[in-house]
């Protein structure tokens, strides 16, 4: 009986170490627990590379304030930065260091208190020459890793609104209104073609919502055979069935679900267009202005505390005008002049049509000319303007205006103080003069652009145009303290939990303790890696979730450790850690992969701070299922491996 | 071997053994109906709690307003309603949070005009009173659509974890075992739920995460027991199947509660110092784990013995069928 004798002996080991007849270990024992060459070497590869990513979160980021240019030309000329920079030293704020990054100007500056006093004064100055709303002047936190560290893509985790502060909205479109109003559109046209047609059918047409579709009752059906053929081919739209609607013959067009979906997807992205364009007013340096789901936008605003401001910019709305161009006899009282394109160009003041009456505006290619054209689509009553308006007035011009309302800064002396005063003032220029070729209906287009500029000019239609209708649905604010206490609070869990661990795993497993401490520690180092890849944001629950993974990661080296106390006697030592890794390693991947699942439809259903926690969650399983399986692993196989062995420190 | 002999394999036995982890040979099938008779009085007590009191959703999931403002001087949260009350909003939720200083506003979503701009009104109305040194910690709106879908979306969410962690089990060990996992994860979510209404936790998103994290846990849990009992099925073969339990949940408690343990030290920390954000999910998740383990240990190995599991059970027809006919007397 081996076993009894070896633990006679171990009587006079410490406790806690086992002591084992070492007869048995002596033989095959160098290759039971010896990794072949290259298992080291990607071990240690990955270590280093993520020690490599992980690295940038080392490097604190400089308090910065940002100059941008707005407009057409972002880049910020030099004089611009000897301004500011002449502007923050008169003041006593000596940045630390200017430069011109990608086109903007970034002045860093020691803290941040300096940073938010310069950026006032920064401010000023380029009010007072004048240029003061042709730049975004906007608080940053300027990356201070090394320029080889960015060249390999290596970058800083992004905090999330509840760490780093600031304002997050979620709008919601007004999908039924965006549907209605092409519905109305539509309903608007086939009037016109039966009128056009001289055909004959039973008022009112019946438009509903649920589900989208356009009914027409006819007398008899002779009447409504000739009314669908006339429809077919000009409103593909729709899918066109007959049937008897209150004893009458009808004509049923329900519109195309892809259709829905269409107008869904135009109406949002009108509206994201237009979002990004308001955004940019508020001076943010990085916001985040994004689709989510089917009809909803979510608008995130960091280091922004005057929500109500942000909303009053975000609500404001651009517009845009059809008018015609003067000819040189007309009254100059009903004539107002635009600048274009170099020129002056004279307007008749009586507008066409305004940007409400454009259901859509795209940019394409003519198939014929493979020249790029941009195509209007606007509604009903636009169209039958735009046919009286053109019909008798082919070969003049017509000019499309657009027009926002934007706000313009100065500072005001009150009571000794200068005082920021924001005034919004509308700016009006013109986007398009064009010849009229031929009576225009609701569906034309302008040509002999570049392609450059038939983008511009379909992204300016949709931007004036009024998109569908949008609600706030959610909104949080996170105040600066707020958020830098949620990371203090964060870092000090992270680290105390961390150290907590260890210091368990050091007094309960020795010398493996120390082997599944390091894994910890590379686990860690592994998912900050990762996270900074994928730039992930890093938030509150994100943390939580972080510490949660140092608790339930050591789980896996537990498992193995017990099983490996267990085999001891049964087995000698290297036996024993063979055994106690090979057979926890079922029970370590069928634990992980179900909480995986729950992580993935965490992901899958959650939003913002649940999906924070979800992404750290799952991360961290696979960081830690590589740290406890390889690293642990390496690291006892280097500690014992190949040894002639007498007892375990476990 | 002598008596004596015996008596210092034994001392040294417990002795290389640290302070907790003996030679357990502890009996837990024995209280298995105990065990049956507390869950059971646990979970129905859990759900009337839920049925009759209902758990208090948070904004999150309600919708309404809510505005957080640090004052330079303790406040009466009394006084504050009554400036408040001025603004013509019903229902409001005045009351402390953390601190004297920190006044946490609540408004109820059935607030008549536009809801997205009462948090502005809150705050305007508060500088005007106590001037302008009053600083906002946060102010989160939630409209009523949104509180709706979310709820949808959590009760889906615990739904669609529990099936696909059904399924995944059902594959990789037998039905049983499945149905033992799934009773447990239920066993441990409505409980948890039961602790929200029992404590009167405002039950918001960090909530839900909190739960499904706890399916998680109580699911590793309950899995690497699971495994072992399967294990020890396999290599034990006069044993009857409550003592195959027995040995495999012995075998297994050492881990079990170092791995609760650490959990939990790691999720004290993050309640002392991880602030009011994250208190209510570490709140949770404690219970939740404390639950999780006994539910691991006794709900799932219970259910097991209700479902009769045998040996035969967990055969692997092939490999193991051979070797049978040598083994049985």
């Amino acid at each position: 009986m081996a076993r009894s004798r070896g633990s006679s002996r171990g009587a006079v080991a410490p406790p806690g170490l086992v002591t084992l007849g070492g007869a048995r270990s002596r033989g095959g024992a160098g290759n039971l627990n010896a990794f072949p060459l290259w298992r080291y070497i990607v071990v240690v590869v990955v270590v280093a590379v993520g020690c490599l990513y992980a690295a940038p979160n080392l490097y604190p980021p400089d308090y910065a304030v940002q100059i941008s240019g707005r407009g057409e030309s972002p880049t910020v000329p030099e004089h611009v930065v000897a301004l500011a920079e002449r502007a923050a030293v008169e003041a006593g704020f000596e940045p630390t260091r200017v430069a011109i990054e990608y086109g903007q100007a970034v002045l860093r500056f020691r803290d941040n208190e300096t940073q938010i006093r310069a950026q006032e004064i920064i401010r000023q100055h380029l009010v007072r020459d004048g240029i003061g709303d042709d730049y975004i002047i906007a608080l940053n936190l300027a990356s201070t890793t090394p320029a080889w560290l960015e060249r390999i893509g290596g970058a800083r985790m992004n905090y999330g609104l509840d760490l780093s502060g600031g304002v997050h909205f979620l709008l919601e479109v007004d999908m039924e209104t965006a549907v209605r109003d092409r519905l109305n559109g539509f309903e608007e046209e086939v009037r016109t073609v039966f009128r056009n047609e001289r055909l004959r059918y039973l008022r009112p047409i019946d438009t509903r919502l649920q589900p989208p579709e356009i009914r027409i009752r006819f007398r008899d059906e002779a009447d409504r055979d000739s009314g669908r053929s006339a429809l077919t081919g000009r409103v593909h739209e729709f899918d066109l069935s007959t049937d008897v609607i209150d004893g009458d013959p009808a004509l049923v067009m329900r519109l195309r679900a892809d259709v829905v979906s269409e107008i869904e997807d135009y109406a949002i992205s009108q509206n994201l267009i237009s979002l990004r364009n308001r955004v940019n007013e508020l001076g943010v340096s990085e916001p985040l202005v994004q689709r989510m789901g089917r009809n909803r936008i979510v608008i995130d605003l960091p280091g922004i505390q005057d929500s109500s401001r942000a909303k009053d910019i975000i609500g404001r709305v651009a517009n845009l005008e059809f008018r015609l161009v003067a000819s040189a006899d007309h009254p100059r009282s009903e004539v107002e002049t635009f600048p274009y394109q170099g020129r002056d160009v004279d307007l008749q003041r009586a507008v066409i049509a305004t940007g409400d009456r454009v259901g859509n505006a795209t940019a394409s290619i003519d198939p014929e000319t493979s020249m790029p054209q941009v195509n209007i689509t606007l509604d009903g009553r636009g169209g039958e303007r735009m046919h009286e308006a053109t019909r008798h007035n082919i070969g003049r011009q017509m000019a499309i205006l657009f027009r926002e309302t934007l706000t313009r800064s100065h500072y005001e002396e009150v009571d000794g103080e200068m005082v920021l005063r924001q005034v919004p003032y509308e700016e009006q220029r013109l986007i398009s003069v064009a010849t009229i070729q031929a009576a225009l209906g609701n569906r034309f287009r302008i040509t002999g652009l570049s392609q450059n500029e038939a983008r511009d000019l379909s992204l300016l239609l949709r931007a004036g145009a009024l998109a569908a209708p949008m609600y706030i649905v959610e909104e949080r604010t996170v105040g600066a303290s707020l958020g830098e206490q949620n990371i203090r609070a964060g870092f000090l869990s992270v680290a105390i939990g961390f150290a907590l661990v260890m210091t368990f795993m050091m007094v309960y497993y020795k010398l493996f303790g120390l082997a599944a401490n390091i894994a910890l520690a590379v686990n860690l180092v592994l998912l900050i890696a990762v996270m900074s890849l994928l730039g992930a944001t890093l938030t509150l629950p994100g943390i939580a979730g972080i510490v949660l993974t140092v608790g339930m990661a050591v789980d896996a080296n537990v498992l193995i450790f017990s099983r490996i106390r267990e085999e001891l006697q049964y087995r000698s030592p290297q036996a024993a850690i063979s055994a106690g890794f090979d057979r926890a390693f079922v029970a370590i991947l069928d634990a992980n992969i179900t909480t995986l699942i729950v992580a993935v439809i965490l992901y899958a259903i959650g939003s913002g701070p649940v999906r924070g926690f979800a992404v750290t969650l799952s991360i961290g399983i696979c960081t830690s299922l590589f740290a406890a399986l390889m690293v642990t692993r390496a690291l006892v196989n280097l500690m014992y491996g190949g040894r002639n062995i007498r007892q375990l420190a476990i | 071997m002598s008596e004596s002999d015996l008596d210092i394999d034994r001392r040294n036995v417990e002795k290389r053994q640290t302070f907790w982890e003996f030679e357990l040979a502890l009996d837990f099938m024995r209280w298995r109906k105990v065990a049956a008779w507390a869950s059971g009085a646990a979970v129905l007590a859990s759900i009337l709690l839920l049925i009759f009191k209902g758990l208090s959703f948070g904004l999150d999931f309600t919708g309404g307003t809510l505005v957080e403002v640090q004052f330079p001087q303790a406040v009466d949260p009394q006084e504050v309603r009554v400036e408040l009350q001025d603004l013509g909003y019903e229902n409001l939720v005045v009351q402390n949070f953390g601190t004297p200083r920190d006044i946490l506003v609540r408004v109820p979503p059935d607030v008549v005009g536009d809801e997205a701009t009462v948090g502005d009104a809150l705050i305007q109305q508060l500088r005007t009173v106590y001037g302008a040194d009053v600083t906002l910690r946060r102010s989160e709106f939630v409209g009523p659509t949104v509180g709706e879908e979310l709820r949808e979306q959590g009760g889906l969410a615990m739904l669609a974890a529990l099936v696909l962690v059904m399924i995944y089990i059902l594959f990789r060990f037998s039905g049983k075992f499945a149905i033992g996992a799934v009773v447990a994860l239920a066993h441990d979510v409505i409980i948890v739920m039961g602790a929200f209404v029992l404590f009167q936790w405002s039950f918001d998103l960090p909530s839900l995460a909190a739960v499904l994290a706890v399916i998680g846990y109580s699911l590793n849990d309950t899995i690497v027991i699971s495994d072992r009992i399967r294990e020890e099925f396999r290599r034990l073969r006069r044993e009857t199947p409550l003592e195959v339990l027995n040995i495999a949940l012995n075998k297994t408690l050492g881990r079990t509660l170092v791995t609760s343990l650490t959990t939990i030290l790691v999720l004290a920390v993050l309640f002392i110092f991880g602030g009011q954000t994250v208190e209510g999910f570490s709140e949770a998740l404690i219970v939740g784990v404390l639950v999780g383990t006994y539910s691991s240990i006794y709900v799932a190995a219970n259910t097991l013995v209700a479902l009769g599991i045998s040996r035969e059970d967990l055969l692997l027809p092939v490999k193991e069928g051979a070797d049978q006919e040598g083994i049985e007397p």
